[in-house]
């Protein structure tokens, strides 16, 4: 198959699952007539119907709790919420319920069933429509958190989603939609949940990213690359449960790290990543944990947006910074 | 003003009774499978629960249990409403619904254990079509809902119910569950035990909403308020509901009006908002009395039967309780086993660590 971008993976990954097993469905506000405000799921009513391609009434909270109700009753569901900063009304279900049935159940019941979030900045957007909460998810025991950062691996992690017995957070990077284009195979395959990806070797420092982030830190690598720094880059592609041995073995060969995130800086993920590479490789590190992050404030809107999310050379500074100390 | 309309228009909801405070039965609205062999056996289980109820609270006071929530002077709305129930339907139960739990296959050891804090409790048995008690408040309806579609996609005939307080019908969660069920004609109930009292705030500080049977209107589904301390009339509602719900007609919003007669849970202490008087005003109400002499006047119960009825109760009781007092006792590995069917490395780690300083700790 040819070249597509990341919202065509997606979408071609539902496709995909939806004829393979009847028992998988789309739900949420404007997925299906409209086939979604991103087009992630155009054309799936036309072929499927409007019974698993459902257009559901405005209501965050009340969607994620339907779908936990069809995953009880044996359906897959794949839920779509518009946008991060909607995602707090859905929380409860999400901390309450989705994330608990297996414990609460003793493993009698599960919720097999998949969140699509497009999260993040860097689209121009009103209020509420930029958000990256992957702190929030991690914290909630029970769940898998995943955040593609390319269209291959975003039909592969959503293929693994769909399938995967518990229920997952899908975080789509929307800022990087279109931004892509790359050979993504027409037939089903998987990305393994759990597994980091190395998009770059180098031996003078570990940088880790994921979702749209990932793209920056690139940039910022070939920035580096320019001054002679060679960097191990890494994709953690799943949050939650995090492959903590790929940049932790990573650190043990570089000693220095760079974390990069949109996401506040306090309790957000960078803290948790430094700390478990203390944990686990103090005596090889030579540098604090630098972590480039957004600041612990709400995203601003457009005109200063790209103040706050890490950029190529905010995060050059830091590899700068790392290697100084 | 042209067009304007005021809430008096929805004022006369009227609430079905069928079997009366004094036992008399009006049989034109009697539904014909509730015979009077049927009431009687509802009457038994009635008693069960009306012991179990007060045995549980006798335990927490003891020790032997943890926090408990009594549903005493509800076991017509619970027992009437699970027994109307199809046996592929399956129900969502709050935290209140002890009574409705066991008529429909929940072991009472079970629920027993499960307040004296052993979560095995809450793993019914394969066959048992209830799902584990929901504590957040009102957010469990929009399961049933999407539980009720998933059968629909797949056209199995069953419906589901979702039981609930008065005080839920004041989440946000009861709207969505409530709108959603509407536009997508879920066949679900939506079950309300209207008891008066959210804790300590009263039913008219819930709702201005004069009934909240009513409130199923606006939604575009039918609704029914039933005298919820009246077994004939919860049965019969959630019959006709469960009829409507299976020839496709959608989702049914029932408020059985009831009293709790005993404390919100054990730990709370109703006489801070609440007057004797009052309590002893729904007494003549009590549901368990008007099933009791409609019997009587039909000669299918006397003195004899009554004593021996209570007598069999304690008696299964007295095993019920032995039975969840000999449950396994949990082991710590239970904390981490059921969080995701593959246990992540992290957590793997975290469990044997922990089991490491115990065993520590033993020396």
């Amino acid at each position: 198959m040819g070249k597509l971008n990341l919202v065509q993976a997606i979408q071609n990954a539902l496709m995909t699952e939806m004829q393979l097993d009847p028992s998988v469905m789309v739900l949420g506000e404007d997925v299906g007539r409209e086939g979604g405000v991103f087009r992630a799921t155009e054309g799936l009513q036309e072929k499927f119907g409007p019974q698993r391609a459902m257009d559901t009434p405005l209501a965050e909270s009340g969607i994620v709790g339907l779908a936990l109700g069809l995953a009880l009753n044996g359906m897959r569901p794949v839920a779509e919420i518009q946008f991060d900063g909607f995602m707090p009304p859905a929380w409860d279900q999400i901390i309450s319920h989705i994330s608990r049935i297996r414990t609460r159940s003793r493993g009698r019941f599960s919720a097999p069933l998949v969140i699509r979030i497009p999260y993040g900045g860097g689209i121009r957007a009103p209020e509420h429509h930029s958000e990256a909460t992957e702190a929030v998810l991690v914290h909630t025991p029970g769940i898998k958190v995943v955040y593609p950062a390319t269209p291959y691996d975003a039909k592969g992690l959503l293929i693994s989603a769909i399938r995967d017995p518990d229920p997952v957070l899908f975080l789509e990077p929307k800022r990087i939609y279109r931004a892509i284009r790359e050979e993504v195979p027409e037939d089903p395959y998987t990305v393994p949940i759990g597994e980091a990806r190395l998009v770059r070797e180098g031996k003078d420092l570990t940088m880790v990213a994921w979702g749209a982030m990932v793209r920056e830190a690139e940039k910022a690598a070939d920035l580096a690359a320019q001054e002679g720094i060679r960097v191990d880059l890494l994709d953690l592609r799943t949050l939650s449960p995090m492959d903590d041995q790929a940049f932790i073995s990573s650190v043990r060969k570089t000693g220095r790290a760079v974390v990069v995130h949109e996401a506040p800086r306090t309790c957000g993920l960078g803290a948790e990543i430094a700390a478990r590479i203390q944990e686990e490789a103090i005596l090889q590190l030579q540098a604090p944990v630098v972590r480039i992050t957004g600041f612990d404030t709400v995203v601003p809107l457009a005109k200063l947006e790209h103040h706050y999310i890490p950029s190529p050379e905010r995060i050059l500074r830091g590899i700068r910074q790392v290697l100084a100390f | 003003m042209k067009g304007f309309f005021d809430p008096s228009i929805l004022e006369e909801v009227e609430m079905l009774r069928i079997l009366g405070p004094e036992g008399t039965m009006e049989e034109e609205l009697r539904p014909p499978e509730l015979t009077d062999e049927k009431m009687q056996e509802l009457y038994r289980e009635m008693v069960f629960l009306r012991l179990a109820d007060q045995r549980a609270l006798n335990l927490q006071r003891q020790g032997r249990m943890g926090t408990y929530a009594p549903f005493m002077g509800q076991e017509a709305a619970q027992v009437g409403s699970a027994a109307a129930l199809g046996e592929g339907d399956w129900m969502f139960p709050s935290f209140r619904e002890g009574a409705a739990m066991y008529m429909r296959g929940v072991p009472m050891e079970a629920i027993f254990a499960y307040w004296m804090g052993n979560e095995a409790g809450q793993r019914f048995p394969d066959e048992v079509k209830v799902m584990p008690i929901s504590i957040p408040v009102g957010t469990h309806p929009l399961h049933a809902v999407g539980f009720a579609l998933a059968a629909k996609i797949k056209r199995e005939p069953i419906c589901t119910i979702a039981y609930f307080g008065d005080g839920a019908t004041s989440k946000g969660d009861f709207h969505e569950a409530m709108n959603m069920a509407g536009v997508l004609k879920a066949p679900t109930i939506f079950f309300c035990q209207n008891n008066q009292y959210a804790i300590s705030v009263p039913r008219t500080l819930q709702t201005a909403s004069r009934s909240i049977a009513q409130k199923a209107l606006a939604y575009g589904f039918g609704g029914i308020q039933v005298d919820g301390n009246d077994l004939a009339a919860v049965y019969a509602a959630t019959k006709t509901a469960r009829q409507r719900a299976l020839s496709g007609q959608g989702a049914t919003l029932i408020e059985a009006v009831t009293y709790r007669l005993g404390p919100h849970t054990t730990a709370d202490d109703p006489t801070r908002y609440r007057t004797q008087e009052e309590v002893e005003a729904w007494l003549p109400l009590d549901p368990l009395v008007r099933v009791r002499k409609y019997l009587e006047k039909c000669c299918m119960w006397d003195q004899e039967m009554e004593e021996s009825v209570y007598a069999f109760a304690q008696e299964k009781l007295n095993r019920v309780v032995q039975q969840a007092e000999a449950f396994p006792e949990p082991t710590p590995e239970e904390i981490f086993i059921y969080t995701l069917e593959k246990m992540p490395q992290r957590l793997e780690l975290q469990m044997k660590d922990y089991l490491a300083f115990l065993k520590e700790l033993e020396g």
